[in-house]
């Protein structure tokens, strides 16, 4: 049996991590079929497991002046149906293509975030949305933008005495969001590929354009070439700007699911949806 | 100690925190109606409700359930019961395995939403799984328990009756037992250690030293098989070992049996047992397996061939030669995995004196019965085969799987044994449907009539024989299609590789087959420029017609009346399609049509069936009934018909199932034969005991019986008999045994392979996103000839079923071995993939049959693929030769993102 803590308070929380090294666990939709794939060929599970299902303050959404806290548990279901302004519309689109309904419920934001995979329908949305990461220690807290929190492929910047204790994501003003997601079948599938966007206007131009592919490359990328590309247009003109010289960020690979090159036709005709998608 | 509140109940129970909550509610509080088809979240069969909310139970720690309340199946719920009940009467349960789950799912979403609609009801239902339904009957179970529409069912259950399933309520109270529900308190675990590799010598250690070491009861190996250390199905090719005997030919062969208590059979990490590999290069695919200098993976198969098979008639070659038109291809299909939802498991329990009883899921008592006998190396009559209830087969539950796993740690151990695949094990183990390399021809005159077809097919057969000689020799057979074609070659050849073993899955073969063949068919209308339908309905086979085995139809022969029924519908969405794409470039509307026939029951092989039936002095009426419903209906239907032939109502019928020591010997669930064979056979029976009771009587053909207790009375036109039966001298018994007739094939597959064939066209509709590549399947229409539909709620499953896994197989469905052996990134159809499905019955009564029907379940699937495939063609002129037909294939083929090629002129609208 592994050692299993179920704390009652954030210190103790952090106190474990800090002494044990256990792996934080949330809705445990990541954790729970790793275990199983491990198991399946001879590797049981040793590791400690530090779950934060019973640590108060780690869930919930709040509003203040400078933007609004996502507590790092807040489940998909609670995202989606929490009452946020158009800007989170990406984002709350996101979590309703996260796995089923099931996975939603338990499936958390941070544990979308920490998993880090290319394919974690989170992630684009969160760069969108020039989230930052809330850490905490024993001794101390920080807060780390998304794009810097991720670092690889299931790679993060997450200290082993760490935990992610929330998201952060600063207002932008007459915004909003959109997602676009591509797979093989219509629930229950992991990206091939997907896209975000955050569109600020002013009047009726583009202001302020954030736009991230995942699945293309071992971390979702910004397109910064696009993005500029996009300030100062009218919306009905946006789905004409995508060009292919924007992907250069990306690095799309061959897998199961799709080829590189499909990834890259993919990623443009997805990036002109989304964009269509702000005069629907 | 955990405290657990369950359905309102308090529970405290000892268990691991990290335990998924499943687990717990299984295993540690006996609440077995939650089912685990994954452990993974893919599948959604454990879903619960945890404080109102659905949630998959296997992804929640057990300590992350405390103070939650959590709601299962087994809770009383009225609308639960409503669900349940709507369940019932749609037909939504088939396995049931699903159904659990989907229940739970279901009740979540009528809890947070009184009204939905159908898209709230996919939305809601999208995180479980169901292989067996095509989800069409559970969605609209789902929105008939909403609106407390449920249907009532018929009154009486005669041949013909829409009744539900007899078996139906335990499946949607959560009480149906399956191979993982139940076994004694004191069985030990059993844990299989496989080969990571797909090609490799390897050499065994210090066993008994590892055994102390990880405190097992057990490590067993190839040593410990008592009898014969091999199986299949071949009847003399036992060519797959128990345990593998220091040399692996596939990734995921069984080389250890871990045997003790469950967490010690768990804590072991496989690499601490001292198993030293010496890996070898693998053969993949059937090219490897082919080249010359590939080595031999079984002595007994030169050149890596296990088998081939053979068809000819009439003379192909120079009527291609003089043909008006030519179509040629080399066509690919994946391996594609069952994907039943229940993973194998049972237990096995032994007796005195070399008795063994084995209590799993299975498609196959008698053979699993022949199997784990020859392995425990005693007489077949020591071993009792208690079938539990299964979920889902497909074919993939044929061969054994656990059964002389169990049997032999259950010798060793003198203990009962327990055990369960896990989902990747059941993947990486189990059989798959043979990839196949098909190199096709086909040629039609200046009409269009169909003049000469050759198919050179290559299948893959995987590292052990199993049902490679079925495929191998039914193909050739099929491979026409069903049409009139004087002048045919066809051969094919199984093929060793060191791929997961291919068996048997739902068409042995044909479904592949059919994509070849109905691409040439539309190739030919294109060519000639006709209507793919009415290229179709000129070559139909109909009765009278003679088959390329030489065989006349002489009755029930109705692919041209299915052809007819679709001819409307086809027309209208032709012009739909043509309106469409007028108007839009990249959502490109597509229409398609593919026909095909099945034979009924094995190749040219003696395949009976034995049913039982008795009136007992005390009144009771039971059907021994030795057929395995894997969910696709056979205890209903097989009822029906005994209980009509009889004159009795079906409801004072009881049956006894499937158990060798109870029932004879009704032979596999497989090949689409127990309605027909043994729903015959039961016939037969039936009528020998109403002739019984007639003569008894003394009463004429036309009487009427009634039972009463133990008086049975009989009416005829002059006199009412009244017979107690409780004073007879012995319970009146029948028994019958059904064998279609056929005649063996000679070397060119003359000769009379099947008794009957099953024939369907089916249309497709579809709607391609020609700048993505994606496919949505909009409707498929079905004509199809099932002789006489017994039951046409169960038969309606069966067809959604069947579209449900051929929409899979043209789409998205590829086992890679190593790579998708999950159901993660093995992609079977969800609840919103599924399109509207139109069904046209068509009844040409099959004499051979009971009451005319004949089989239906494997047919269903067979026109699927190719009619999608069709419909793509149309829809963008790309001509796919490549299943599944992922987005990255289509867009590749459209010219990566680039407007498409303009559909051929012919394929746009009729001729
Ligand atoms: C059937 C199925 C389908 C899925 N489909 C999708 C999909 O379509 N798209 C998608 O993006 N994902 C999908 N997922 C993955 C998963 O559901 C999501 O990534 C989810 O958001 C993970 O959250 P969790 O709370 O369940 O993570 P957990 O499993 O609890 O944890 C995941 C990782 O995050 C770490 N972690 C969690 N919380 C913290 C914290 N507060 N601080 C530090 N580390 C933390 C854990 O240590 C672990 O490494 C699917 C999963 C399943 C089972
Ligand atoms: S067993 Fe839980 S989702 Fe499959
Ligand atoms: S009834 Fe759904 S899986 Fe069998």
């Amino acid at each position: 049996m592994t050692a299993y803590h179920r704390p009652r308070s954030l210190d103790e929380a952090l106190a474990i991590r800090a002494e044990t090294g256990a792996l934080p666990l949330a809705g445990g939709t990541d954790i729970h079929p790793l275990r199983t794939a491990r198991a399946a060929w001879g590797e049981p599970w040793t590791m400690p497991v530090l779950d934060l299902s019973a640590v108060p303050g780690l869930d919930g959404i709040e509003e203040d002046a400078t933007g609004w806290r996502i507590g790092a548990r807040t489940s998909w279901t609670a995202i989606a149906e929490a009452a946020l302004p158009p800007l989170f519309d990406g984002l709350r689109a996101a979590a309703r293509e996260v796995g089923g309904r099931q996975v939603q419920n338990r499936g958390t934001i941070a544990g979308n975030l920490v998993t880090a995979s290319p394919a974690g329908d989170g992630i684009p949305n969160l760069l969108a949305l020039e989230a930052e990461v809330e850490l905490a220690s024993r001794d101390a807290t920080r807060r780390l933008p998304v794009a810097e929190f991720v670092t690889g492929y299931r790679a993060t910047a997450l200290a082993p005495e760490e935990i992610v204790t929330a998201l952060h994501v600063p207002r932008l003003d007459h915004a909003r969001g959109r997602f676009e997601k591509l797979g093989a079948r219509r629930y229950l599938v992991i990206s091939i590929a997907m896209a975000a966007a955050v569109i600020a206007m002013e009047g009726d131009r583009v202001a302020e354009a954030r736009i991230a592919i995942g699945a293309c490359s071992p971390v979702a990328r910004r397109l910064p070439a696009l993005e500029a590309a996009l300030v100062g247009q009218h919306p009905s003109e946006m789905a004409s700007v995508p060009q292919p010289a924007h992907l250069t960020p990306l690095a799309p690979i061959d897998d199961i699911r799709a080829t590189a090159a499909y990834r890259t036709d993919a990623a443009l005709v997805l990036l002109r949806d989304l964009l269509a998608g702000f005069t629907a | 100690m955990i405290a657990l509140t369950v359905n309102g109940t308090r529970h405290d129970v000892a268990a691991d925190p990290f335990a998924p909550l499943s687990d717990t509610l299984r295993e540690g509080l006996g609440l077995t109606g939650t089912k685990e088809g994954c452990n993974a979240g893919d599948c959604g069969a454990c879903t619960v409700l945890m404080d109102g909310a659905q949630v998959c139970a296997c992804l929640v720690s057990t300590a992350q359930a405390e103070g939650a309340e959590i709601t299962t199946i087994e809770a009383a719920d009225p609308l639960l019961d409503r669900l349940r009940a709507a369940f019932l009467a749609r037909g939504a349960a088939q396995c049931g395995i699903c159904t659990p789950g989907m229940l739970m799912a279901a009740l979540d979403l009528l809890r947070r939403d009184v009204a939905p609609d159908r898209a709230a009801v996919e939305d809601a239902l999208g995180g479980v799984l169901c292989r067996c339904t095509g989800y069409l009957q559970i969605a609209d179970a789902v929105l008939d328990a909403a609106r407390g529409t449920v249907i009532a069912a018929p009154a009486d259950g005669r041949v013909g009756a829409a009744i539900p399933r007899l078996d139906g309520a335990p499946k949607v109270a959560g009480t149906e037992l399956y191979g993982a529900d139940d076994a004694p308190e004191d069985a030990l675990w059993l844990r299989v250690v496989r080969s990571p590799h797909a090609h490799a010598r390897f050499t065994l250690g210090d066993l008994d030293g590892a055994r102390h070491r990880l405190g097992l009861f057990a490590i067993l190996s190839a040593r410990d098989v008592p009898g014969l250390n091999g199986f299949g199905i071949m009847p003399n090719l036992k060519d797959q070992p128990v345990f593998a005997d220091g040399y692996v030919r596939y990734r995921g062969e069984a080389v250890l049996g871990l045997l003790g208590d469950r967490d010690v059979v768990a804590a072991v990490r496989d690499a601490d047992l001292p198993i030293t590999w010496e890996i070898l290069p693998a053969l993949h695919g059937v090219e490897a397996a082919l080249t010359p200098d590939a080595p031999q993976l079984h002595d007994h198969a030169p050149g890596n061939i296990l088998v081939r098979g053979h068809l000819r008639t009439g003379d192909a070659e120079p009527a291609f030669a003089n043909a008006a038109a030519r179509a040629g291809g080399t066509f690919r299909t994946a391996f594609v995995e069952h994907a039943y939802i229940e993973p194998e498991a049972g237990h096995a329990i032994p007796g005195e004196g070399g008795a063994m009883t084995i209590l799993a899921c299975t498609q196959a008592p008698v053979m699993d019965r022949e199997e784990t006998a020859r392995v425990l190396g005693v007489a077949e009559e020591a071993v009792r085969i208690v079938p539990t209830a299964c979920g889902g087969g497909f074919g993939g539950k044929l061969d054994v799987s656990v059964q002389p796993l169990l049997a032999v740690a259950a010798r060793v151990a003198n203990r009962p044994v327990r055990m369960t695949y896990t989902r990747t094990e059941s993947m990486a183990a189990s059989t798959k449907r043979h990839p196949a390399i098909l190199y096709a021809r086909m040629a039609a005159d200046p009409k269009g009539r169909f003049t000469a077809f050759m198919l050179d097919g290559d299948f893959n057969t995987g590292a052990y024989a199993s049902w490679g000689l079925t495929v191998a020799n039914r193909v050739p057979v099929h491979a026409s299609g069903p049409y009139r074609v004087p002048n045919v070659l066809n051969r094919t050849r199984a093929v060793y590789t060191n791929d997961t073993p291919a068996g048997a899955f739902r068409g042995f073969g044909v479904p592949q087959a059919a994509i070849a063949t109905e691409a040439l068919v539309d190739d030919l209308a294109i060519a000639l420029g006709i209507d793919r339908w009415e290229i179709r309905r000129r070559n139909a086979l109909g009765k009278g017609d003679v088959t390329p085995s030489g065989q006349v139809l002489h009755a029930s022969a109705g692919l041209p009346d299915c052809l007819d029924a679709l001819k409307p519908e086809w027309e209208a969405a032709l012009a739909r399609v043509a309106a469409h794409n007028t108007k839009h470039a990249r959502h490109r509307l597509g229409a398609g049509i593919a026909c095909m026939w099945y034979g009924c029951g094995n190749t040219a092989l003696s395949n009976p069936s034995t049913m039982r039936i008795s009136l007992a002095r005390d009144g009771t009426l039971t059907l021994f009934n030795g057929a395995v419903d894997i969910g696709q209906g056979s205890t209903t239907v097989i009822g029906q018909i005994a209980a009509d032939a009889l004159g009795l109502p079906l409801s004072s019928l009881r049956q006894v199932l499937g158990d060798t020591a109870l029932t004879p010997d009704a032979g596999k669930t497989s090949a689409s034969r127990q309605t027909f064979v043994s729903g015959r056979a039961a016939a037969e029976a039936a009528k020998a005991l109403r002739a019984r009771i007639l003569a008894l009587a003394n009463a004429g053909d036309g009487a009427t019986l009634a039972l009463d207790g133990t008086l049975l009375t009989v009416r005829d036109s002059h006199t009412t008999r009244v017979i107690d039966l409780a004073a007879l001298d012995a319970d009146l018994v029948a028994e019958a045994r059904y064998d279609p007739p056929t005649v063996p094939l000679d070397a060119d597959s003359q000769g009379v392979p099947y008794a009957t064939y099953g024939f369907a066209a089916q249309l497709a509709l579809v709607r391609v996103d020609t700048a993505l590549g994606t496919v949505k399947v909009e409707e498929i229409v079905v004509a199809q000839d099932v002789g006489r539909a017994v039951n046409p709620l169960l038969v309606a499953g069966q067809i959604h079923g069947g579209v449900a896994q051929g929409l899979g197989l043209a789409l998205m469905e590829e086992f890679i071995p190593g790579r998708t052996e999950n159901l993660h990134d093995y992609l079977i159809p969800t609840a919103g993939d599924m399109p509207a499905i139109r069904i046209h019955l068509i009844e040409d009564p099959e004499p051979e049959g009971p009451f005319g029907a004949k089989g239906v379940g494997e047919p269903a699937l067979v026109p699927t693929a190719p009619a999608i495939l069709s419909a793509i063609r149309h829809a963008t002129g790309v001509r796919m030769t490549e299943v599944p037909l992922l987005p990255h294939r289509l867009l590749g083929r459209l010219g990566g993102g680039e407007p498409p090629p303009a559909p051929l002129p012919s394929l746009s609208v009729g001729d």
